[in-house]
């Protein structure tokens, strides 16, 4: 186990700047979030971390050792790839098993630790069955118990789920919350996706243009948002002028108040409990309110109605 | 209605163009008995035509196999001024007449060309074993790279990629991901390769001199008006030519349509 500490990467691809002065320290045993959006550099960063793309400037130091200069086989890290990069003309057991030979371990010890790896990652049944026969949420558990099996002191997952389906990838976030849990080696997963970052990761690294915006807690990225890229990429939000509200603060009522404005509602979208409302101001400004469907319900909110609103909580950047 | 006109249109067409020839070929082979047959293709002559193929095979497509996957992963793999180059002139063989280039050894060789001093040091290009593999290389030097570099690109580099961060040293990496992912295009390739260093003829015909290899040999047979040898000969080479599509079709056999 280890954590790592990335100190002033520089990436250009032919001209196109991935990273700038790139700083950031993952703490050891943490679960990690690169979030941002696409082109914003959290790939690259985690493959410069991974020794598969070599920075133009600046440090990796994993476990508090200088591995800028080395070959990404022998940093000691596990990677798992948005597209699983399994290997097809093996069975799952050898997937799993690769890493091992690949290091000469001992026979009886390769198969003790892929059949625990492979009953860790449920998927004791399908041993011998080639990549082609699983599912994709099959073969990215697969390529996860891959990336185990040489005990990384760090694991790096560039989009593990991005290729999944909605449901299925609901249920590997929430098993891979439970796996690092258990496992406890410091991992960094990439993802483009603010919910999955924010259910997932204990600590969110936010990129964007090739620069970090803001690192914090999923709580602290949302309370309170460095600026307004952050601010805006960390959940729906209203933009009125220079302030920003959530639509979950914009309170809706029937009689007009003191700091109220009136509104129309334009469109009610049930999505079950939460009910999002599209309203227009009386000044032409859009406006979306996150509201309960009880909340609904006791206001008789229809399409074309005239209602007030007035913001509970809203934020301000200085710059 | 129409598909049973495109069905026999499509059999007689092969059958015209590619069945009868090589059909009558085997009927005059075998006109006079298997024996006859027999006794032409084992005269000291075609023994020696069938081992000079063979022997050209053995050089030709191994080097053409090895240097063309190196090839490929070159032109997939890395990035090198002159690709493009590179990969345009791979495909020359194909494009270029094989006399043309059979002629261009022979003045390169030959008394007065660049290397027409090799000779003088006893080393014989030209009219002997080496100008014939000379010849068959560079005629079957596209076809493995041209079966493995599309294979290579659709396989892209994140199983290597996987493979490197697991530990993998470079060499390891190939034997045990890329070669077995590419492996039955190399296959394939080399299937390919040696149709054609086993049939070529113009550009062999024009270094060999006096030395024969089987197609060669049929055509001096038929010159001497000794058919028979030629009508065996050629059984040989369509014998090999039918091993070689029925190798092709079983490595092939998703291709199957029907």
């Amino acid at each position: 186990m280890a954590g790592i500490t990335v100190l002033d990467v520089t990436k250009r691809f032919n001209g196109f700047s991935a990273l700038q002065d790139v700083s950031v320290v993952i703490p050891e045993g943490s679960l990690t979030a690169l979030l941002g959006p696409s082109g914003s550099g959290k790939s690259t960063l985690l493959r410069v971390i991974a020794g598969l793309e070599e920075p133009d400037g600046g440090h990796v130091m994993i476990g508090g050792e200088n591995v800028t200069q080395q070959p990404a086989r022998s940093r000691g890290v596990g990677m798992v790839f948005q597209h699983y990069a399994a290997f097809k003309h093996m069975t799952v057991w050898d997937n799993v098993a690769f890493g091992l030979t690949i290091h000469k371990r001992p026979r009886a010890e390769i198969e003790e630790r892929v059949h625990k790896l492979l009953e860790l990652v449920q998927l004791e049944g399908l041993a011998k069955r080639y990549p082609a026969q699983l599912s994709g949420g099959q073969r990215q558990r697969m390529a996860l118990a891959r990336a185990l099996a040489v005990e990384p002191s760090v694991l790096l997952l560039d989009e593990p789920f991005g290729a999944l389906d909605a449901r299925v990838r609901k249920e590997l976030r929430a098993w891979l919350r439970r796996l690092h849990d258990e496992v406890h080696v410091t991992t960094i997963i990439v993802t483009h996706d603010q919910e999955e970052a924010m259910e997932v990761a204990g600590q969110i690294v936010v990129l964007n243009e090739g620069r970090i915006e803001q690192v914090g807690s999923p709580r602290e990225l949302y309370d309170a948002p460095a600026n307004e890229f952050v601010m805006s990429f960390v959940g729906p939000v209203n933009r009125l002028g220079d302030t920003f509200v959530r639509p979950h603060d914009v309170e809706v009522g029937l009689e007009p108040d003191v700091r109220c404005s009136e509104a129309m509602v334009e469109r009610v979208v049930h999505l079950g409990f939460e009910v999002r409302v599209e309203l227009v101001r009386e000044d032409g400004q859009h406006l979306l309110a996150q509201l309960t469907q009880e909340q609904v319900q006791q206001l008789e909110l229809e399409r074309g109605q005239i209602v007030y609103v007035r913001q509970s909580r809203e934020t301000v950047f200085t710059s | 209605m129409s598909r049973w006109a495109l069905r026999i249109g499509t059999l007689g067409y092969l059958a015209l163009l590619l069945l009868v020839p090589v059909g009558f070929v085997f009927y005059r082979a075998f006109e006079h008995g298997f024996g006859h047959a027999w006794h032409a293709v084992t005269t000291p002559a075609a023994v020696h035509a069938l081992e000079l193929t063979l022997i050209s095979a053995a050089v030709a497509v191994p080097v053409n196999t090895v240097f063309g996957i190196i090839l490929a992963l070159a032109l997939v793999r890395t990035r090198f001024p002159g690709r493009g180059l590179v990969n345009a002139v791979v495909d020359l063989p194909l494009a270029l007449s094989p006399v043309v280039v059979g002629l261009s050894l022979y003045l390169l060789y030959g008394r007065g060309g660049w290397l027409g001093g090799l000779a003088d040091h006893g080393i014989r290009v030209l009219f002997s074993l080496p100008g014939i593999v000379l010849a068959t290389l560079f005629v079957s030097m596209p076809f493995v790279v041209r079966e493995v570099v599309p294979v290579l690109r659709e396989i892209g580099t994140e199983q290597e990629q996987a493979a490197e961060t697991l530990g993998a040293r470079p060499m390891q990496i190939f034997r045990r991901i890329t070669f077995p992912a590419i492996r039955w295009a190399v296959a394939y390739g080399v299937v390919l390769t040696t149709a054609r260093v086993i049939g070529e003829f113009g550009a062999v015909s024009a270094v060999a001199g006096t030395k024969l290899t089987l197609p060669l040999y049929v055509r001096a047979e038929v010159e001497n008006f000794d058919t028979s040898g030629a009508y065996a000969a050629s059984v040989v080479l369509a014998l090999i030519a039918i091993a070689t599509v029925v190798v092709l079709r079983a490595f092939h056999p998703r291709e199957e349509t029907g």
